[in-house]
């Protein structure tokens, strides 16, 4: 450690990993995995995102899961909450949209309207 | 470095250890891989998070949900429900006794929501043997900024400034202290650590170490540079074998970042750490006979001044402070005077850890603003007494600290408040009372310590230590005489003014304090030859009452003595002579007709 913009690029680095246990306005992403959402490949999904977020360096974003969430023919599920609090849930997605997901609204906050559903369970 | 979704802090303080953290945790990792989990969620050991009488507990983050009193068969559901499906194991949250909905997360628990966490800011979050999650939580940024942006004297001027006192006993001004160092003559100066938490009921130090080790070695760097020192040592009890390992570990890792050694942060400032294992002997608290104990020599008291500030180790200049002290000099440097200076009270700045043990609902590690008032810590965080009974009394700083009644539950927590009640903030062991507590008892229990662990170098403390106990035994045992309580009072007045240490000079606190605040039960003891708390077994009679005695025969059945006799389902009676004053009796009467008196 020779000075203290060292020491602080350190900290920057291992804060992301630590992020997690603050309390932070970010974005919170949310994948159901109920039984239902389990055995239609919700885990893939999860791994995934995980992955994509990690990779892509993603500042305040919090994944985390839920339980069914009534919308079974839909899972495997996921809902992005927005800082604010508005909430949109994608349904039926695979590993493939879950990588598009990431990409178009966690990183360009475009929402990808085609995959979303509403909470009736009907695509919009 | 990969990222996880959910990071599970498993508290390891020693409570937690002790009911069987370990345990958990390993059916955590066990359960967590065998549902493949092991890439997605991380599991990290912290120190103490605070409620002990919870333990074991753990966190699970991002969403802070609080789990408590876990066995390693919870282990199972909670991976399955919580980890894998996200859904929170209800029956194994907190359930605050006032309210119907059991404590999701931490925040909602009054146990953590009253208190303000500087000292304790990294201990139960961080993992205590992972250098870069300090570094995370701005660890080494303080003596960063200390070594490229501050010269000695501003460091020395800002520690001044804030107001912090010594955390250990006295509340000594820590900035004074280092000035003196500083200016002491001699190019030879060192920093110590005192770690030798000794007081009955007292375990924030180790927490402390145990939980975050680093802001220790911080505190001490930061002091080496304000002071002019290149040398520090850490004196701790042998009795805490996870502090010293933690501590060993640190030390280990922050020499390989370049934070302790040679020219850290590329100045030509050079400081390092060891570790001094002392054998745990109360007396080695007292600074100037921990400094005789690292020096390799017996652990005595020497008289003062000399001060250590101007010749300690080696007879050199040494700034000796105590573990939580040092945990506050990191956020100083980073936060600034004016920031620490505006918690707390007119004469009392920052924060106090305390031991909360005895008597109370929520016994654990807490740290709240000077100021505090009793009330506060007792039934708002430690959430009052347990069992219906009533609050008598609270024990604060151990041997040299003293009682405090209820009448003054409402009195602000700082240093001369307690002081003028005849008690000291001490290093903070705050033990609660109940009215089933004999306060002759208790300064019994005190006086019998410090007999224990007094070095014997002075007489006063060994021998009138020794007097005054043999009293207090003889009121225990009934024979307690007109003129006692004066006696003892004198005693200790004397022992007071003419120990050699402060350990001698307070080691009559106890019963000096008891007298002021509960002198009527002395004078029970000894002229009524009665116990009001139903303490002490040679001044209780245990009586049975006929009116409710149904004569069911369970007392005669489980005397030890048989000392009960009485015909069935006529009341029975209690043979005074025979009776062993186990209690037994009383405990199994299922129709409360059995009492002392």
């Amino acid at each position: 450690m020779k000075s203290l913009a060292e020491l602080d690029k350190l900290r920057e680095e291992i804060q992301r990993e630590m992020a997690l246990r603050e309390k932070k306005e970010g974005i919170k992403v949310v994948v159901s995995m109920g039984t239902c959402g389990i055995a239609a490949g919700a885990r893939d999904v999860i791994a995934v995102l995980l992955e994509e977020i990690s990779r892509r360096n993603l500042q305040d974003v919090v994944l985390t899961q839920t339980g069914c969430a009534g919308l079974c023919h839909c899972e495997p599920l996921v809902q992005v909450e927005g800082p604010g609090g508005e909430k949109v849930t994608y349904g039926h997605v695979d590993e493939q949209k879950a990588r598009e997901i990431v990409a178009a609204h966690l990183v360009n906050g475009q929402v990808i309207k085609e995959w979303t559903v509403k909470e009736e369970g009907e695509r919009v | 470095m990969r990222l996880y979704r959910a990071h599970v802090l498993v508290c390891a303080g020693a409570g937690c250890i002790s009911s069987g953290c370990q345990a958990v945790k390993n059916a955590l990792l066990e359960n967590i891989e065998r549902l493949g989990l092991q890439q997605e969620v991380k599991v990290v050991e912290t120190g103490c998070m605070g409620p002990c009488d919870l333990g074991p507990v753990i966190v699970v983050y991002p969403e802070g949900v609080f789990y408590r009193q876990l066995k390693p068969s919870d282990a199972v559901e909670i991976a399955e429900e919580h980890l894998l499906k996200g859904r929170v194991v209800r029956h194994l949250l907190y359930q605050p006794a006032e309210s119907a909905t059991p404590a999701t997360t931490f925040e909602q628990i009054d146990f953590f929501k009253k208190q303000t966490r500087i000292a304790l800011r990294n201990t139960g979050i961080i993992n205590p043997e992972s250098v870069e999650e300090y570094i995370a939580r701005d660890g080494y940024r303080a003596l960063g900024k200390a070594l490229s942006e501050m010269t000695p004297a501003q460091v020395l001027e800002c520690i001044k400034r804030s107001g912090l006192r010594g955390r250990g006993g006295a509340g000594f001004p820590t900035g004074l202290k280092w000035e003196f160092t500083a200016r002491a003559p001699g190019d030879t100066k060192y920093v110590v650590c005192n770690a030798d938490e000794g007081d009955p009921g007292a375990f924030m130090d180790r927490s402390i170490i145990e939980g975050d080790p680093h802001t220790v070695l911080e505190g001490m760097a930061i002091c080496g540079y304000a002071i002019g020192a290149r040398q520090g040592y850490v004196y701790v009890r042998a009795e805490y074998p996870l502090a010293v390992e933690r501590l060993e570990l640190a030390i280990a890792r922050a020499r390989r970042y370049g934070l302790l050694g040679d020219n850290i942060f590329g100045t030509d400032f050079s400081f390092d750490v060891e570790i001094r294992v002392g054998a745990g002997a109360f007396v080695c608290g007292e600074e100037t006979a921990l400094l005789a104990s690292i020096e390799g020599r017996r652990g005595e008291p020497r008289p003062r001044p000399p001060f250590p500030a101007v010749q300690g180790l080696w007879g050199k200049p040494t700034v000796i402070n105590n573990v939580e002290t040092w945990a506050n000099v990191p956020p100083i440097i980073l936060n600034g005077a004016d920031w620490f200076a505006s918690i707390g009270t007119e004469k009392s700045k920052g924060t106090k850890v305390f031991a909360l043990a005895g008597k109370v609902n929520n016994t654990g590690l807490v740290e709240v603003p000077m100021g505090t008032t009793l009330r506060e810590i007792i039934y708002e965080i430690g959430g009052g007494i347990p069992g219906g009974k009533q609050f008598k009394a609270v024990q604060t700083g151990g041997p040299s600290g003293g009682c405090i009644p209820a009448s003054h539950l409402d009195v602000p927590v700082d240093y001369e408040s307690l002081t003028g009640l005849g008690a000291i903030m001490g290093s903070g062991g705050m033990i609660v009372l109940d009215e089933t507590t004999c306060m002759v008892d208790l300064a019994r229990f005190f006086l019998e310590f410090v007999q224990d662990e007094s070095c014997g170098k002075c007489s006063p403390c060994r021998i009138g230590t020794r007097r005054m106990l043999e009293i207090l035994e003889r009121i225990i045992k009934g024979q307690g005489r007109d003129g006692d309580i004066e006696l003892l009072e004198e005693l200790g007045r004397n022992i007071k003014s003419s120990a050699l240490c402060g350990l001698g000079q307070t080691a009559p606190n106890p019963v000096l304090s008891t007298i002021r605040h509960f002198r009527a039960e002395y004078a029970a003891h000894i002229y009524d030859k009665k116990c009001p708390a139903g303490v002490c077994k040679d001044l209780i009679v245990y009586t049975i009452s006929e009116e409710k005695c149904n004569g069911c025969g369970r007392c005669a059945l489980v005397c030890p003595a048989r000392a009960i006799v009485g015909e069935k389902k006529k009341a029975h009676r209690i043979d005074v002579e025979k009776c062993i004053r186990c209690g037994t009796c009383m405990e199994k009467c299922k129709f409360m007709a059995i009492y002392t008196m």
